[in-house]
């Protein structure tokens, strides 16, 4: 172990590691910049350029980026809320029960790893329009609240769940539920928080399918809306659509810088790894 | 009795199953079997309803031009950008995971693609690639005067320019699962093998790599599905173009679909999709030689 | 005591009779699009309530439903649910597709009277090429654009070219992009001449040059397209030569979207682009600038775009008798000249430009008027049967050329054959 080498090594794996860093956040430092200057220095960076908020104001009168945010938040909480919910009780039946066709059951929620709705957006759409929930924000959650994903996760994490806990559980007379409820799903907490960063970050990101199977301001999420914003014919205003962009995904940039750390040990325990 | 509790565990499992497999079916397995059998028809249009056409839909795809090139394409853009994003994001998580200086602005530079909409950023990179003002011109252009580069707009280089931003945005991602398994491994274990004098790179080719070789597993099945998912960035960026030349596969069967309303042709080229998807499933289960058991 | 209960007869009676005046009221649904920034969404919406309070037997629903392509699938979509709104506003090129899926029906079984055929007349010609077809008339002009040649003034000045003349011809452009063309000391180009985009929807500006050649890119009834004419393949040349032969203009695909920022940032002394732009242009441009008409090889000529009045099946008879009034209406030189002023599109009528409003609208800001001038020579925008799909392929034929990968006349050639066998069946 020569020591010299050893920090040289680290400041070159230290530079590297910034450099790495300044590329990535590259996007938001424009994004930022554009956001708090006029528009004619989008493309000019001198530190003498004037600070500005009209940005914000224009982009938030330009569209009803409120009401968009509104929309993707009650779209993701709806996804998340069911995702849970059909998910803990099939991943308690594939680990905890026997019964005919678990095999091959199990073998067809997999296949959703493989066969997402996101491909199948054809027919998702014939299957909207037959019920009558195109333009709703149920349609964009519906595909997606049974997830192979999430049930292959929770299955993983309820069978390392050790045996004598149920069965204690189980002479003290609960029930079968009330074993769910008050062993298993304590139990899978970090497996909860680590999936449902997965998901609310996936369905607040997602665009094909909402672009698909929305059309008035009411249903649109965050991430169609800034589409059609962007894609006017006059040309693109980078400042507004920064400053849009800033604005719609700033609560969860913070959200993630402030739980960035608990996040990852969550993921750690989740045995996501 | 033995009987009747077994009766009842069976009816409790399929209880508890059945929500979720009702949407499972709804939305997974019958679009998908209900895909199979539109590939077979034709478009329904006004008034003339689908007809049955056979193998001809198939017949079409393989002689369709843009087909083949959407997925040689696509299978570019796979092999182009799995390795060398989740190649970053072991890199990534490994110096994120160590005591580096400004350690907490490496880790917040390498999570915001998370937190970034796709489809948002694509702006942002449009602006970059932009020859003459963007900002990758104005750069090279003040440190090297090279003249102004048209990333997008050239056949050679605008899938390659879109691989980059699909490259930022999943090795941001796959870091965190790197990181989490990073932390997981035993600071012992490394110690020891230090202390035997094994250097750094054996170190994790030795210890470090083989543990994460789960998170591998499980990244790189998100990785290849992804690859064939993620086409927001194109809908901002090139629209697929110029002629096809970004254009996957996903792309053109959302072009099919709703911008010629061709839903037939559609559900012919989602089957190769699906096809493709399973053969790739099959192969990487190989590849990885069952490492991690599912069941 | 007396008095109240009076008060509340009195209230109770307004209030049925209210009910019943809306019962008998025709309620409208009508979707539009919107596709510039600016105002236009409002400015749909406070047309439509001055129309409502002035028309109490008319509920008006104003439906803004995104960008032109949400617009159409929604309207499609709604239809095939048996939901059509009665009346939309959609891109004049989806007239074959509406018909081909059996979704609207032609304004002349409504307009039957001398004057409503007058009317019929009182559009620019070249806006209703786009509208009618088989001697109906599907679409009536509402939200329509052309491109211009917008021009840097000062960099004319600096160049010694007349900074208030643009280029009048084809040679003409190519001679003053060379002078306009600026270097730095390693030989970089700093300033193109002349920027004509082709992302995107790269064949409506090409159809520009297609036209000024004399030649149009599809027949009137939307099904059989000239795409590999000698014409069609000399005008693809001149577009692809700017970049390799003349290097007037930057080589590649050019970003539609980034195009007035260069033109701004001085990287492009000339750009043709939408009159909707002109409102933009005049905001943001840190120098003096022209718009002049598209210059000309053969003849003078452009294209028209934007989007159409469409009236929708299903409706009842007094459902579109209101909605054509409603037409007529927000037609007319009053409203559309709120319309032209608040977006950039231009008037579809001669007599709006005729009303006090736009003269001395047009006094203060006279470009507005090249749009106008340049509609006697505009043509129908290329649109057919299966529109979006023979597009494509033919904007993909333009991409392989500009982009190097196919000479013009390969690649126009295969365009043509691919689009003959989507067609055939419409012949």
């Amino acid at each position: 172990m020569s020591r010299p080498a050893f920090s040289l090594d680290r400041i070159l794996n230290t530079s590297a590691a910034w450099a790495l860093g300044l590329l990535w956040i590259l996007p938001l430092a424009y994004a930022v910049w554009t956001a708090i200057h006029p528009a004619a220095f989008e493309a000019r960076f001198v530190l003498t350029a004037p600070l500005t908020l009209e940005n914000f104001v224009k982009a938030w009168q330009a569209a009803p980026f409120a009401r968009y945010f509104l929309n993707t938040f009650l779209l993701v909480t709806m996804i998340l809320a069911c995702q849970f919910f059909l998910g803990t009780l099939a991943a308690y039946a594939f680990a905890r029960f026997r019964f005919p066709g678990r095999s091959v059951l199990f073998a067809l929620v997999l296949l959703q790893l493989l066969v997402m709705p996101d491909i199948l957006i054809v027919e998702n759409y014939k299957t909207m329009r037959m019920l009558d929930l195109v333009d709703t924000i149920p349609a964009i959650a519906l595909p997606y609240i049974a997830s192979g994903f999430g049930i292959f996760l929770l299955r993983q994490t309820f069978m390392t769940v050790p045996k004598e806990l149920d069965e204690a559980a189980r002479v003290e007379g609960a029930s079968f539920m009330g074993i769910l409820w008050k062993v298993y799903i304590p139990l899978a907490k970090p497996t909860y928080l680590a999936y449902g960063l997965v998901s609310v970050s996936h369905h607040w990101n997602n665009f094909l399918w909402p672009l698909i199977v929305t059309n008035s301001v009411e249903t649109r999420p965050v991430t169609v809306g800034l589409s059609i914003f962007s894609a006017i014919d006059s040309g693109i205003e980078w400042s507004v659509i920064n400053a849009a962009t800033l604005m719609t995904s700033g609560p969860l940039l913070i959200a993630f810088l402030l739980f960035q750390r608990q996040f990852v040990q969550s993921f750690m325990r989740a045995g996501i790894k | 009795m033995r009987d009747w509790t077994l009766k009842r565990e069976w009816i409790y499992g399929w209880l508890l199953l059945l929500p979720a497999m009702v949407f499972l079916f709804a939305f997974t397995h019958v679009p998908a079997v209900t895909t199979l059998i539109n590939s077979f028809f034709s478009t329904p249009r006004g008034r003339r309803p689908a007809k049955f056409l056979g193998l001809a839909n198939y017949d079409r795809m393989l002689n369709d031009p843009v087909f083949w090139k959407v997925l040689w394409n696509n299978l570019w853009f796979a092999l182009g950008t799995i390795p060398v994003s989740i190649g970053l994001a072991i890199l990534m998580a490994l110096w994120v995971n160590e005591k580096l200086a400004g350690r907490g602005f490496v880790r917040m530079a390498y999570f915001t693609p998370t937190v970034l909409p796709l489809i948002a950023v694509a702006n942002i990179w449009l602006f970059f690639y932009t020859p003459g003002f963007g900002l990758f011109d104005q750069l090279f252009g003040a440190l090297f005067g090279t003249a102004h580069t048209n990333w997008l707009g050239n056949q050679a280089t605008a899938l390659n320019a879109v691989m980059v931003v699909t490259i930022w945005k999943e090795a941001g991602f796959f870091m965190i699962f790197y990181l989490a398994a990073l932390q997981a491994i035993p600071v012992s274990l490394k110690e020891a093998a230090e202390i035997e004098g094994a250097g750094r790179w054996t170190v994790f080719w030795k210890i470090t790599f083989p543990l994460l070789m789960p998170t591998t597993l499980f990244v790189s099945v998100n990785a290849v599905i992804n690859s064939f998912r993620l086409v927001d960035h194109i809908f901002i960026l090139t629209d697929g173009g110029p002629d096809n030349a970004s254009s996957l596969l996903l792309f053109y069967i959302y072009e099919t679909a709703f911008r010629y309303w061709e839903t037939g042709y559609a559900a012919t080229l989602t089957v190769a999709l699906l096809v493709l998807l399973s053969a790739l499933a099959i192969g990487q289960f190989f590849f990885f030689d069952r490492k991690v058991h599912y069941k | 005591m007396l008095k109240s209960t009076l008060l509340k007869a009195v209230a109770a009676t307004a209030l049925s009779f209210s009910t019943w005046a809306s019962a008998q009221a025709v309620d409208l649904q009508f979707y539009f699009p919107v596709a510039v920034g600016g105002k236009a969404a409002e400015t749909i919406q406070g047309l439509t309530d001055a129309y409502a309070k002035a028309h109490p037997d008319v509920n008006i629903d104003a439906v803004y439903a995104g960008s032109y392509q949400d617009t159409v699938a929604k309207a499609i979509t709604a239809s095939r649910g048996g939901n059509p709104p009665q009346l939309s506003v959609i891109l004049s090129t989806d007239m074959f597709t509406l018909i081909d899926e059996d979704l609207i029906i032609p304004f002349d079984d409504y307009l039957t009277s001398d004057e409503d055929k007058k009317w019929i007349a009182g559009f620019y010609p070249a806006f209703m090429e786009n509208s009618q077809t088989g001697g109906k008339t599907y679409g009536i002009p509402f939200q329509r654009s052309t491109p211009v040649l917008y021009w840097n003034k000062e960099a004319f000045k600096e160049a010694g070219l007349d900074p208030e003349k643009a280029p009048a011809t084809w040679d003409e452009m190519v001679e003053y992009g060379k002078k306009l063309v600026k270097k730095d000391a390693s030989g970089n180009v700093t300033q193109w001449g002349v920027r004509i985009p082709s992302s995107g929807f790269p064949y409506w500006l090409f159809q520009g040059l297609a036209i000024e050649n004399g030649v149009t890119l599809a027949n009137a009834e939307g099904n059989k397209t000239n795409f590999d004419d000698p014409k069609v393949v000399e005008a693809l040349q001149y577009l692809v030569d700017l970049s390799t032969k003349d290097k007037v203009m930057a080589p590649g695909i050019i970003e539609w979207g980034a195009t007035p920022k260069a033109f701004f940032e001085g990287q492009t002394a000339m750009m043709w682009t939408s009159t909707g732009n002109l409102t933009n242009v005049r905001d943001n441009a840190p120098f003096d600038f022209g718009v002049g008409m598209l210059p000309k090889k053969m003849q003078r000529g452009a294209p028209t775009g934007g989007g159409n009045f469409y009236l929708f099946k299903g409706a009842s008879d007094e459902q579109t008798k209101a909605a054509v009034e409603f037409v007529k209406w927000i037609t007319a030189p009053e409203q559309s000249a709120k319309w032209t002023m608040a977006t950039g599109y231009v008037a579809p009528r001669p007599e709006t430009w005729e009303t006090d409003t736009m003269k001395k609208y047009a006094e203060g800001f006279p470009q507005v008027l090249v749009a106008r001038d340049q509609l006697e020579f505009a043509k129908a925008e290329l649109s057919t049967y299966q529109n979006q799909r023979v597009v494509k392929i033919f904007n993909d034929a333009l991409a392989a050329a500009i982009t190097g990968k196919e000479t013009p006349e390969a690649a126009l050639k295969a365009a043509q054959a691919q689009a003959d066998a989507i067609l055939a069946e419409y012949r």
